[in-house]
This record gives structure tokens, sequence and C-alpha cells, in this order.
């Protein structure tokens, strides 16, 4: 088998879409469509965010197109006044996957939940970051199916009692962060719904990286499941839970900064500083090529949600399918005419005399 | 003397024994006999290792370059490798050709080439009495007899005694002429099949040249190989010319078919050529999604290679993801293509139902293969019409389109491509494993002459209200398709997806009136499109009793009326391309007759369509045996419907 290096630049996320100087807000990006989701939805917040860091890309707005498939998070497109796909479910990858391939001069985004994402539509997911198609990929994960009212999700705690888990889910759940790093996913990051200052941050980072980027997001489901992630947001268990990460500093969390995460083996476990020494205090290396680290930090946080690392747990560069496609479709026009006579007449052909 | 194949059912006519007309390829001249011939069925059946479908295909080329016509029939086991010399493990290929125009690749061999024990075993219930037999005598040992459970040697027990038998040890004539080449034995046993068709090829006059142009093309990396199977190649054409076991050699002269420029081709290319065209002719890109499945992936295979013509192949991770992309690269505006079967059409129907409700441009291709679940892989059916037409939840309406021949997949994919750009909608184009892998002779087609296929994207606002809006359900009065408002178009950014819409603005609409308007307008969309007539082929004019087909079933229907019509009795034969939406004359002539017959490879799929839709009674003939219709079949069937209308 023979591979050819295509040699490609590194380009950043949004390259190649056609930018605007015309002045942009979240009211530019607001559709006319009437929000439809639950009073209190953390999908609101998310919503808010994304209207309001769009308009910093300075990109078209013509040119933005979020896809998304089936559930409560993937209203999402009806919301924004760009171009939208709500497609069906679980296989918004796919056909922004299509899109993106066919169009350089799209900023492809995917809206999607964690039944969406994990369930009906793990297939695509890690496909589609496997491929490092040029997506941005939005996972709301509020641990619970909304829209169907309230049966248990893949990343539902086990032993949950739900409508249809009466006596307590028995599957154990996926990390979404872990199994996208295991497919080798080249972006992925967590944020909280309520947090809008690093949601914001992340998904900066996120359009401006070249490839697949996830992001999880913490979402609350105030009607089936409020609360699921309450044990983040409350004043002194935040500190204690919450692990932030930033590129380049040693990872150290707590009320007083007193636990830090550090290497034990083949893990990574969190330890009081002050018992290992501030030396032994992992610092943040997203760009690490070889994603084991990555998904060390994944590991950190349990389905109870002990220990959440939120942040950029990866971002690396690597060619993007899309990138890579376009590139043959180029180099093949480039080197051979697309004369059509020739193509049907072939090598074989014989006159009939009239 | 000029007869009809080697003892055939065709007008014979008379003439004097020819000698052959000099020199053929490189060889010597010949010394023996000829006899012409005006047809000829040859099947080639071996092991799947044996390399029978290559044999044939060279054959064909030789057949095609000479000016035959031809049809050919692949017969394949879903095994890549079966074990070697069992039943399940053997392939075959037919081949029909002719100094006249053919429909079919022959209801019998009249020559059967059987490789092994097992090919003859498989084989021999086709082979007419009197039939000619080569025989691989080296296979036939105790070993092999026994794994197919014959308890004596054919060669020698006398069950062979109604046929012309020829015993050649192919496998020691080939090893002993490789011998001074340095191949391994096994190496130069392989090239049995080259043997084979040499002396195929002097039995039947065939030039040499390109046979050994091909072999030299096809193992340009490794001469020795190249070289070894040209050798084996001319050992066994002058194997022919030499023993005295052939006395004769038999002559097909080419066939009077419309001038110009043909080549030869399979379904499969018919079809990726007719996407590529679409492309051309559409200024659009294409994009194919797709996931492989037999028998459509040489469709994937093919357009791979023709990336210079704009063309994207995106191998998805599944069937589903594959129509999703052909479906978002549509959204940007570019043609998108999926190819499969019938088990990935159940897989893709959920974005099929997509594609009704967003109105995009889709053209979904199955090659139909024998069902249901996985089926008969590699076996030809057409079961999936009743899937096309209705397999979809809602009112789902989807134009359906069949290619009748290998070459019309060409056609009808550009036809197809017209549908699905000009009423934005997907489109159902059913082939099958028939057709698929089965050739013909293609006459080039006037790249002037072909459709053209460009539509203009939406450009600007188009609400009627003046509000200066976009409206993208606000259709076209004429075709009633709605504008294709691609990404990037500024001032027209809309939200689509498979929500029911309201009428026009195209926003999420639950209200009961407008989804029964919505309902009712996809249905007329569909309904509307423009078909040609139907055309009915009945030389006489009189004809009383109809035959409809659909599909690859179009050259045994119109094989076995040939029949019926030179036995003196009328007969009509009309086929139909579009079943979705049908003719609009299609009413009327099915009112014509005194009874239609409606032959088909399934239950009687569109014989259900037509009672329920023409409220005609017609007469449902099927076979679903994964293999296509023999034309003496249907003449004994048409002659029954005959016999009792004019009781």
């Amino acid at each position: 088998m023979t591979t050819v290096d295509l040699g490609l630049p590194s380009i950043g996320g949004t390259a190649g879409v056609p930018t605007t100087d015309e002045k942009q807000t979240a009211k530019s990006f607001t559709s006319d469509q009437e929000v439809r989701w639950c009073p209190g939805c953390g999908d609101y917040a998310v919503l808010a965010a994304v209207r309001s860091f769009l308009p910093e890309l300075r990109l078209k707005r013509e040119n933005t197109v979020f896809v998304s498939g089936i559930g409560c998070s993937s209203r999402f497109p009806y919301y924004l006044n760009t171009y939208g796909v709500h497609s069906i479910h679980g296989r918004a990858p796919a056909i922004a996957t299509g899109l993106a391939t066919s169009r350089s001069d799209l900023s492809v985004w995917v809206v999607t939940g964690d039944g969406d994402a994990l369930s009906i539509g793990g297939n695509h997911l890690i496909h589609t970051l496997r491929r490092n198609v040029n997506l941005k990929i939005l996972l709301f994960n509020n641990r619970i199916y909304g829209l169907t009212k309230g049966q248990y999700s893949p990343t539902s705690e086990q032993g949950k009692v739900t409508k249809s888990t009466p006596v307590g889910s028995l599957d154990h759940p996926f990390n979404p962060v872990s199994l996208a790093l295991g497919a080798e996913a080249t972006f992925v990051a967590r944020a909280m719904d309520s947090d809008r200052k690093q949601l914001t941050e992340v998904l900066r980072a996120a359009a401006e990286h070249r490839g697949s980027a996830l992001v999880e997001i913490y979402q609350n489901c105030p009607i089936f499941n409020d609360g699921a992630f309450d044990v983040l947001k409350e004043p002194g268990e935040r500190e204690r839970r919450i692990v932030p990460l930033r590129d380049g500093e040693p990872i150290r969390f707590g009320p007083e900064g007193e636990f830090g995460v550090v290497q034990d083996g083949f893990e990574l476990r969190v330890r009081r500083v002050s018992e290992v020494g501030e030396d032994a205090v992992v610092v943040h290396d997203a760009s690490r090529t070889d994603p084991g680290y990555a998904f060390a930090l994944s590991r950190l946080g349990g389905q109870d949600l002990e220990h959440t690392p939120t942040g950029i747990f990866r971002s690396v560069s690597r060619p993007t399918y899309d990138d890579l496609a376009r590139e043959q479709v180029r180099q093949a026009q480039e080197s051979r005419p697309a004369d059509l006579a020739a193509l049907l007449r072939g090598n074989d052909t014989w006159q009939v005399p009239g | 003397m000029t007869v009809t194949g080697h003892g055939g059912d065709g007008p014979a006519g008379n003439g004097a024994a020819a000698l052959p007309d000099g020199v053929q390829g490189g060889l010597p001249p010949r010394s023996k006999e000829a006899h012409k011939l005006d047809r000829v069925v040859i099947r080639f059946a071996g092991d799947s290792g044996d390399g029978m479908q290559l044999t044939g295909d060279r054959f064909t080329s030789e057949a095609a370059a000479f000016g035959n016509d031809l049809a050919t029939l692949p017969n394949f086991p879903a095994e890549i490798r079966a074990p070697a010399g069992t039943l399940p493990g053997v392939s075959s290929f037919q081949l029909h050709f002719a100094d006249y125009d053919i429909l079919t690749p022959g209801d019998r061999p009249d020559v059967l080439v059987a490789m092994n024990p097992a090919a003859l075993k498989a084989n021999i219930r086709d082979l007419p009495q009197g039939g000619i037999l080569i025989l691989n005598t080296d296979e036939f040992t105790k070993r092999n007899l026994t794994k197919v459970g014959y308890s004596s040697n054919p060669l020698e027990d006398g069950s062979l005694g109604g046929f012309q038998v020829h015993e050649v040890a192919m496998a020691t004539l080939t090893r002993g002429a490789l011998e001074e080449t340095g191949l391994s034995k096994k190496d130069a046993e392989r090239a049995k099949n080259m043997f084979a068709l040499g002396l195929l090829s002097w039995m039947y006059n065939r030039s040499t040249e390109g046979t050994e142009r091909f072999l030299r093309e096809k193992f340009r990396r490794r001469p020795e190989i190249a070289e070894a199977n040209v050798l084996a190649f001319r050992t066994g054409w002058n194997y022919g010319e030499t023993t005295e076991a052939f006395g004769v050699t038999y002559e097909v002269a080419p066939a009077k078919l419309p001038p110009g420029t043909y080549r030869q081709i399979t379904g499969n290319l018919a079809l990726a050529y007719g996407i590529v065209a679409a492309g051309q002719r559409s200024g659009l890109d294409v994009f194919l999604g797709t996931y492989p499945i037999t028998p459509a992936s040489d469709v994937l295979h093919e357009l791979s290679k023709h990336k210079n013509f704009g063309v994207t192949t995106f191998q998805a991770e599944d069937e589903i993801a594959g129509i999703g992309a052909a479906l978002g690269a549509s959204y940007g505006g570019a043609l998108g293509v999926t190819t499969t079967s019938g088990p990935g059409i159940a897989l893709k129907s959920e974005t099929i139902g997509l594609a009704v409700m967003t109105e995009l441009p889709l053209l979904i291709c199955d090659i139909q293969r024998g069902g249901p679940s996985t089926g008969l892989p590699t076996k030809t059916e057409q079961a999936d019409l009743l899937q096309a037409m209705y397999g979809r939840n809602g009112e789902a309406p989807v134009p359906v389109l069949a290619p009748s021949s290998p070459a019309d997949c060409f056609d009808v994919a550009l036809d197809a491509a017209r549908i699905a750009l000009t009423y934005r909608t997907p489109v159902l184009l059913l082939s099958d494993g028939y057709i698929a892998n089965g050739s013909e002779p293609w006459l080039l087609p006037d790249l002037a002459e072909l459709p053209d296929l460009r539509v203009p994207f939406a450009s600007e606002a188009n609400a009627p209200d003046g509000s200066g809006e976009f409206w993208p359900y606000l259709r076209d009065p004429e075709t009633l398709a709605r504008p294709w408002a691609v990404p990037g178009t500024p001032g027209l950014e809309h939200r689509i997806g498979g929500l029911e819409k309201s009428d026009g603005r195209g926003d999420i609409s639950y209200d009961p009136d407008n989804h029964d308007r919505m309902v009712r307008i996809r249905q007329a969309k569909i309904d509307g499109i423009t078909v040609p007539d139907l055309e009915v082929d009945d030389p006489s004019g009189v004809a009383d009793v109809l035959v409809l087909g659909w599909g690859s079933t179009f050259g045994p229907i119109g094989a076995a009326c040939r029949r019926v019509r030179a036995a003196g009795t009328p007969i009509a034969q009309a086929h139909l391309r579009h079943l979705n939406p049908m003719p609009s004359n299609l009413g009327d002539v099915l009112g014509r007759y005194r009874r239609v017959v409606v032959p088909e490879m399934n239950l009687g799929q569109l014989a259900t369509l037509l009672r329920a839709r023409y409220l005609v009674d017609v007469v449902s003939h099927t076979k679903v045996a994964g293999l296509p219709f023999k034309a003496e079949e249907l003449q004994m069937v048409f002659d029954q419907v005959l016999q009792e209308v004019h009781a």
C-alpha cells in the first residue's frame, strides 16, 4: 500500500471562509423564530453565548451553517440567523461531513446532545472525529433524554431511576471526552452552560482549530434531570470538584489551590500539593501528540463528578479529511483534463460502418 | 453452411462450407475447415480462483472488437474463495455473441468449458444434447470427483455420451509449455485459464493481438508473469490448430448494428459514466457518499478514479452516513449521489425521507440483488420496487426509474439526475445484478445531444408580500420545485429540516390544514414530473396481447417476443423506464389489449401497482431464482396466454 503526503500547510479553522467588515452583533445572528425550550433550560445560556461569540469570527453570516440532529438541543439552528439544517436523529455529523467536504468556504457547526451523538449517532461521531473533518461539534450533555420525556441516556449515571428504568438503569455511562480521545479527536474540550466566560474561550479555540473540535457542554435540564450538575456550581463544592485546565500551567484546584494533578504510573491522580510538592504537579500541555495524556486527564472525573476537568484537554494539528479530499480533486483536475468524450470512448472501440 | 448456434433454434441459412478469411492476430494461418454460425453461446466455468471472469471478459472484448453483437452473464458465488473444487465455489461467465442484434446472454450454452468436476456438475444440466463440452482432465482426480459427489468418473462412465466431449489436460499442457520460464509449478498452472482462452479463440477465429496486449498491460509490473500468460494463451491456440481432436473452427461474422463508434460496457460502468456526465452537463460537482456493498461497489471504484471531473467519493462508515453526506453535499449545491443495494436502501430510508421533506436533489442508485435480508448478494432480482416506491414513513413519494440494459444505465442516470435537479427531489434508480455485471456493445452518444441539466440556484429574496424575505418553500408554479438556495448566498439564510413546514414561508408548522396541504403538494410535485409516453413495439400493429416489463427483463422479454412473432403470432412489447410517475399514456395502452402479461423477477410488484392504479387484471408471471428469465420459458408463458385469449 502506498500513501501520499499532500504536505498541506497548517491553517486556521476558518481559513477559506469569507469574512466581512460589517458590524455584527448577537442580534445579527438571531433569527425571527420564537425560542421554544422550557423555562430555565441550560440551552438558553449556550444559545446566548454562541450568538455573542459568532460576531468575533467576522465571518460572513451566510457562510456559517449549523447542522443538528434530533433532540431538544437540535432545535438550535432555528434560532440562529445563519444557514441551518435540523436533520435526523444522530446523523448530523454525516450530513455535515458531506457539506464541509464539498464546500471549503463554509464554517460548519454541529449541534447535538448526549443521546443524539452518543447513542443513535455514536458511529458517525467517532468516525467524524477520526477523519478530523473540519467541523465544530457542540455536544450538549444533560445526561437524560428530554424530548422523549425523561428516559436515561448513555451518559446517565448507573442506577439512575427514570421513566424507562423504574428500579435503576443498568448501563455503564460513556464519558464523552474519553470517547472522543479514544477516537483520536484532535480537539476536545469541556465547558459548563453556566460559565459563560469559559464556554466562550473554548468556543473561540474550537473555531480557530482546523479539524474536528468536540466541545462537551454540561447543560442542565430543569424538567427531567434538574440539578444534574449542581455539585459543580455550588460555592465550596465547585472549587473542590472542578479541575480547570490552562495550557502551560500546573493543574491545581481547590478552594485554596491545595490540590494538584500528579502522575502515578500510567495514570493521573489528585493529590494534596503539600504532600507531593509543587514540582510533582503536572503542567498542562494540550498539544501532546499522543492522546494518552489527555485520556488520563479525562479519567479523573467519574460518573459521580467527583473531579471534573474543564477547558481544553487536547488540541493538536493533523490534516483534515475535507482539506485532503479537496486536494486530491484539485490535483486530479490540474493533471488531467475533464475530457468526457475520451472517458466514454475508453481504450477499445470499433466502428460499424454506415 | 451457416447454422444458428451449434444446431440452435434460430432460422437456419444455406451456404457452402467456407474457409477462414486469412491470418488471425500474429499467429500462423490456420489450416482447418471453418463453419459459419450466426450466433454462439459459450460458458466458461471453473473454480472461483480459476480466473473465469477474466477469461470471459477477455473473450467478450475480442468479440466486441470484432464487431459481434453480444450480451454477457457473469455468475459467481458471494464467497471470495469458497473451498477449492467444491460446488459452492463454482464461478462461471456466459457470453452470447452473434452476427445480428441479440437481447440476452442466451438461455443455454452451445459450448461449456469446465475447468474441474465441480464446474461440470454445476453446469452440465444447462448444456443441450449435442453441445460441445471442453474439460480440463487434470482436475478429474478421484479426490476431486468424490468432493462433489461423483461416484464414478463422468469421463469414463458414459454419462457424457450425448455431448461432443473434448478432453484436454490443460494444466499439464500449460505447465509443460511454461517449463522453460522458470515459474513455479503452481504459478505456471495458474495460467491454464489463458490456455482455455487461447483454445476458444482459435475455435472461433478470434484475433489474438488484443488479448496479448491486454496481458502485457495487466501484468506490466511483472513481465515474467505477462509472458507466461501470453505463452499459455498461444499454447492453447496452437493446441487447437495442431491436434486432431478439433477438426473444425467456427466463424461468427460481425453484426449489422446501427452505424457509429461502439465500445463494450457493463451496467455499473455505464451508471458511473452517466453520473460523471450528469455532473458535466449540470455544471455541478458530483459528491458520491456510499458504503461498499455487492453488487454496487464497482460504481464507487469507478467514480473514485474520476476526480478530474470534479467527482468526490466518500466511503462512509455505514450506509446511513453515505447518504447523509451525499445529502449534505446536495444542500451545499453539489449533485449528491449514493449507491447501494437493497439492504442499504433499508438503512437509508430515513434519510431519503429527509430529502423528500427538505426537497433537495439526490440520486439514489439501488443495484438490486436477491433478498430479503442478506439474501443472494451476487445474484439478480428486482424485488425492491415496492421498497423504492413506498419504503418510508409517512407519505414520501420518490420518483423511480429503472434501466433496461447495461448501456441503458448511462441514459437513465442522466434522466434521473434531470428529475432530481429540476424538481429538487431524491430519485431512486433501480438497476440490478444482471445488468450491473452484464455487458453489451454501446453506441457512443453524441455529447452535444446529451441533455442540458443546468439549473439555477436561488439568488434573491422571493417573498410575494414584498417584505424582502426569502421563503424557502415558495414553489415554481410549473414544476412545484422549491428554490435551491445554497449556503454562501447572502440574504437567503434559512433553516430547513425534517419537521413539517408552512407552505411558502417554510417555518415549522404543526397546523393540521397546512400538513394536509403540504402532503398533497409533495405528492403533486412527483405526480407532475414530465416523463415521455410509453412506446409500444408491435411490428404487426394488430397484436391483442401486450407484454409489459420494467428493468433488466427487457432482453429476455424481447427475445421471447421475437420467437413468438417468428412463429407467426403477433404480440406487443412495452417496457417501463419510469415507474414513478408512470407515463401518462399507460392507462390507455393497457386498455388497448385483451390481455397484459407482466413478467417480473419478484412476486408481482409491478403487477400489484398496475392493478391498484389502473384496475387492469394483468397476468403476472414471476420467477425469483437469482437468475434472469430465459427467452424460452417466457415464450412458453406468452404462447399459453395467446392460446387462452384466442381460444
